[in-house]
């Protein structure tokens, strides 16, 4: 079937190959003037990752797309995937294109894995794009992109020592652009002209409207909460950027951007005891810890050991929590600290005098070392 | 190298680019703690007890980690350093369960070198890993999982090292824990690498000391004390002496003081090894026997060929190793002219090594139904003794070993550097192939330094009397593939276990690394240089030896002498 200009190309091939060559016009351009930011997270230019796996020289060179959406509360990934899945693989092979790379990997998670792979598929075709399925145990730190690259390539799945990056150390050794699946999604958009500085926000915990919405990217936590009509009219505070590693803010922080991945989990106050939220988070991050630094495979846990005891050691507790954000080896154990400390210092601290004051416990004390956030 | 200059602590210090901030600080005499940290690996920065502050940077980096970038002001000690680094320290400690009494590591322990320094409160959290199991190999090496600190040095050395890769990490998060390999086709090849390696003695020697204690308190034996060629150049360091000092009449010394009955030197035993081999390699070579012969008085070298590739065991010499062969000259030849019954006799030999704990144990060593040498103490083992009994080893007088067997040639000294053995079987190999052919075409050479170095294979062709002979040196079995690939390309092949040979063995002092191993290396070859005689064949008293054997008949003589090997399965 052949009925477009060059031989063994269809016209909708032919159409496709035309368009491609487009969207490619001057995309880093594109990127930069988008002011594109990773959406795994970390919000690292886009265009800065694009340059260097670009100017790094090599053999072959690899991209990774990351969907492992780990992150409890974070659902945007999925949604992306059943409403804009072509756009993605797009994004993906401008990439490919760009750097002139070899092989694509679609890293996603189990469960996608399950409900998605015939449609993928059909849309990849015989584009170089190798779907690896995230393998269930391998865990929340199976996300971490280092973590991501160590299980393609068969390793323990834990996190690399940085430096060298995957920008120029990354699969098996070659330079490796490895983005979060929203990213190559913007990228598309991006090429086709269709950006909007618009991104998803994952709405849940005690709210009503519960879901993934796109919305300006520009938007405060309180208008995100007022547009999706979740905004509480109970006493409550938010946890930002996912329900473990997410920042905890009070009802009078609200002003502020989404930050990391954008989801916002609502916190009715009356229904979360303290510790019993304290002791979760620790719980997580001592099951998720990969066990390779001291900090984060000891602190994670002393830490359940502390929060467990009858008499709680606040001030051990700030000092390991301390020791999580300055000396881990990776992102999973400063995170670990994050919410933890976060809650305290903007929900459960009078402000005054550095008091936690925790209803039902008499357990009081004094300490400045969670005055980070 | 570009040259940039840093702060430590306000002073300004130049170093080279690609210089971690670890070395630079070391440069200038500020001691940064470190545990997981090793010369022979690349960072894996786990511990976090190395953690400076680098002005500008969010959080505490990993000094063993992070290079040195111009301009860098760095502080190594700061409030917030000290604090953060005595958490990481006492929640490492909580992993190692202390068993200090029955340690032999306790006067050289980092560990408790840095509580007492960083006044850890070493009580503040519960042991976790009291019910952790032991695994040990054979009777030679073994890993207490109480006393892990998950750095996974072990792993390093047994994989990046030695390429065995027999120790894996099991688990994730506070589950995991270093474990034996389920893979059936791996073994230990008991090299002890990773006891050499482990930095709070987990992975460890299994400890005779206790066992020698009590036979030199027995006074129906006679407890007779050997040390190999390369303990002499290390043992000096845990006595705050320089790599490579040479402190054999210290260590003489110390051993009579320790109360051992007669003291011995394995240099004479290394001079019989030599002489037994060198006959093996002519006659192999002349005679068109198998090819290449290999060395075998690496045992740990002779555990792979046993589990790996037992179609080599033809390849090995059948030549016991020199502790062997003078334990077993002890049990016949000293022990006739003595007098005394060889059960009376037990022989420790000072080792290098963890595998000669092992070699010294197989049934087939057996002369007369003794074994040559009944019990073996690594290096670490005697210096933990001599600190134990309130010796200072560099105090002590300069003694000499009991005769006769204290003498021996050059050619024995260099035994225990990579390319020794080879070397020395190479000058007496030159000699007796002279003696036996028509032309003159010897020279009196005596240095091969060919085969000597660190490089990890070392080949070379070496004319002896005529005779081209191509010979290879594997310097760390992580090595051995290079020679296996093209084995039949060779006459003669060397091959020790550790790297840079037994002066690196599994069992010598902590830290050894390559600066360290070079030192010993270096001590080695300048005291061959020094040595009167330097060929294993003008050592009077081996030959005097080996001619009473020769008279007492073949039996006893292939007993003393000769070994053989067999497929292995299991130890």
């Amino acid at each position: 079937m052949s009925n477009g200009r060059f031989s063994g190309v269809s016209a909708q091939e032919e159409v496709d190959i035309i368009f491609f060559a487009i969207f490619m016009i001057d995309i880093l351009q594109k990127i930069e003037a988008a002011n594109l930011r990773g959406r795994g997270g970390a919000c690292f230019p886009v265009v800065k990752k694009w340059q260097m796996v670009k100017d790094a020289v090599a053999e072959k060179k690899f991209v990774v797309c990351n969907v492992s959406e780990g992150e409890p509360g974070v659902h945007k990934d999925k949604y992306i995937l059943d409403y804009h899945m072509e756009e993605v693989i797009d994004g993906i092979k401008i990439a490919l294109w760009f750097l002139n790379a070899s092989h694509a990997y679609f890293y996603v998670n189990q469960k996608y894995y399950n409900e998605l792979h015939h449609r993928l598929r059909n849309i990849i075709k015989d584009a170089p794009i190798t779907i690896f399925e995230k393998d269930h145990s391998a865990g929340y730190i199976a996300g971490e992109e280092t973590s991501a690259l160590n299980h393609i390539e068969g390793k323990k799945v834990e996190p690399r020592l940085r430096p060298p990056f995957p920008t120029t150390n990354g699969l098996w050794g070659f330079p490796t652009l490895i983005n979060n699946l929203e990213t190559f999604y913007d990228v598309a958009l991006v090429a086709k002209g269709k950006y909007k500085e618009k991104r998803f926000f994952s709405l849940g915990g005690d709210c009503l409207n519960r879901g993934v919405y796109e919305l300006p990217e520009n938007m405060t936590v309180a208008e995100v909460l007022r547009v999706t009509k979740n905004f509480p009219d109970f006493d409550f505070f938010v946890q930002v950027g996912g329900d473990a590693s997410g920042i905890v803010w009070n009802a009078a922080q609200l002003e502020a951007k989404a930050t990391g991945s954008a989801s916002i989990t609502v916190y009715s106050a009356i229904k979360h005891q303290p510790i019993d939220l304290i002791r979760n988070w620790a719980k997580f991050f001592k099951k998720e810890s990969c066990g390779q630094c001291t900090p984060c495979r000891e602190g994670t846990s002393r830490l359940v050991e502390i929060l467990d005891a009858r008499e709680i050691n606040w001030e051990m507790c700030g000092d390991i929590l301390n020791n999580l954000s300055e000396t881990s080896f990776c992102g999973l154990g400063t995170a670990a600290s994050i919410a933890i400390k976060s809650y305290v210092k903007n929900v459960l601290m009078e402000k005054a005098d550095n008091r936690i004051i925790i209803p039902n416990i008499s357990n009081e004390f004094i300490c400045d070392c969670f005055n980070e956030y | 190298m570009a040259s940039i200059k840093i702060k430590i602590n306000g002073s300004e210090v130049t170093c080279e680019e690609g210089t971690t901030i670890l070395q630079a600080a070391k440069s200038i005499g500020v001691d940064i703690p470190a545990l997981c940290q090793h010369d022979d690996f690349p960072p894996k920065a786990n511990c976090r007890v190395c953690v400076v502050e680098i002005l500008g940077r969010k959080c505490l980096q990993t000094s063993c980690s992070t290079k040195a970038e111009e301009g860098m002001d760095i502080i190594t000690d700061s409030a917030k350093v000290q604090k953060a680094r005595a958490m990481n320290l006492e929640l490492i400690f909580a992993e190692h369960i202390e068993k200090c009494g029955l340690c032999i590591w306790r006067f050289q322990c980092k560990l408790l070198k840095f509580a007492s320094k960083y006044k850890l409160k070493l009580t503040r959290f519960e042991d976790r890993k009291g019910k952790r199991k032991t695994y040990k190999f054979a009777n030679a090496v073994e890993i207490d999982g109480t006393q892990c600190i998950d750095c996974r040095n072990c792993i390093e050395a047994c994989s990046v090292l030695q390429n065995i890769n027999y120790l894996e990490m099991s688990g994730k998060g506070t589950n995991q824990e270093i474990v034996p390999t389920s893979d059936k086709t791996k073994h230990c090849i008991l090299c002890g690498q990773c006891a050499l390696h482990c930095p709070v003695s987990s992975a460890q020697e299994q400890a005779h000391y206790g066992e020698v204690e009590k036979l030199i308190k027995d006074e129906n034996v006679i407890v007779v004390a050997q040390f190999a060629p390369s303990v002499r150049v290390s043992i000096g360091e845990d006595f705050g002496l320089a790599p490579g000092t040479n402190v054999t009449g210290q260590m003489v010394a110390s051993l009579r003081k320790l109360g051992f009955d007669y003291v011995f030197d394995v240099n004479f035993g290394a001079d019989v090894t030599t002489m037994v081999e060198a006959a093996e390699l002519i006659d192999r070579i002349k005679n068109k026997g198998v090819l290449p012969m290999a060395t075998s008085c690496c045992p740990a070298w002779v555990n792979y060929v046993e589990f790996y590739r037992p179609d080599l065991i033809p390849n090995l010499t059948t030549s016991r190793s020199p502790h062997i062969h003078s334990g077993g000259i002890i049990k016949t030849y000293w022990a006739q002219a003595k007098g005394i019954d060889p059960k009376k006799i037990k022989v420790i030999s000072i080792m290098p090594c963890t595998a000669k704990k092992y070699e010294a144990s197989r049934k087939e060593m057996k002369v007369a139904g003794n074994l040559p040498v009944d019990l073996v103490l690594t290096t670490r083992e005697l210096s933990f003794m001599i600190k134990k009994n309130y010796i200072d080893l560099a105090k002590m007088p300069i003694e000499k070993a009991d005769d006769p067997i204290s003498e021996y040639s050059g050619a024995a000294a260099i035994y225990g550097a990579s390319g020794g053995v080879m070397e020395s079987a190479l000058r007496t190999a030159q000699y007796m192939l002279c003696q036996s052919s028509e032309n003159n075409l010897c020279d009196a050479r005596i240095d091969f330094k060919e085969v000597r170095g660190v490089e990890g294979l070392k080949e070379a062709t070496v004319n002896l009397a005529g005779l081209d002979v191509k010979v290879a040196v594997v310097n760390g079995i992580g090595n051995i593939e290079k020679v296996l690939d093209k084995i039949d390309d060779y006459h003669y092949i060397e091959v020790m276990s550790c790297p840079g040979g037994c002066i690196g063995g599994g069992g010598q002092p902590i830290p050894t690394n390559w600066e360290i191993r070079k030192k010993r290396a270096e001590g080695l070859y300048g005291h061959d240089k020094n040595c009167t005689i330097r060929k294993a064949h003008e050592n009077k008293g081996v030959i005097g030896t080996l001619d009473w054997l020769k008279e007492k008949g073949h039996k006893l003589e292939h007993g003393v002498l000769h070994t053989k090997n067999k497929q292995k399965f299991k130890y």
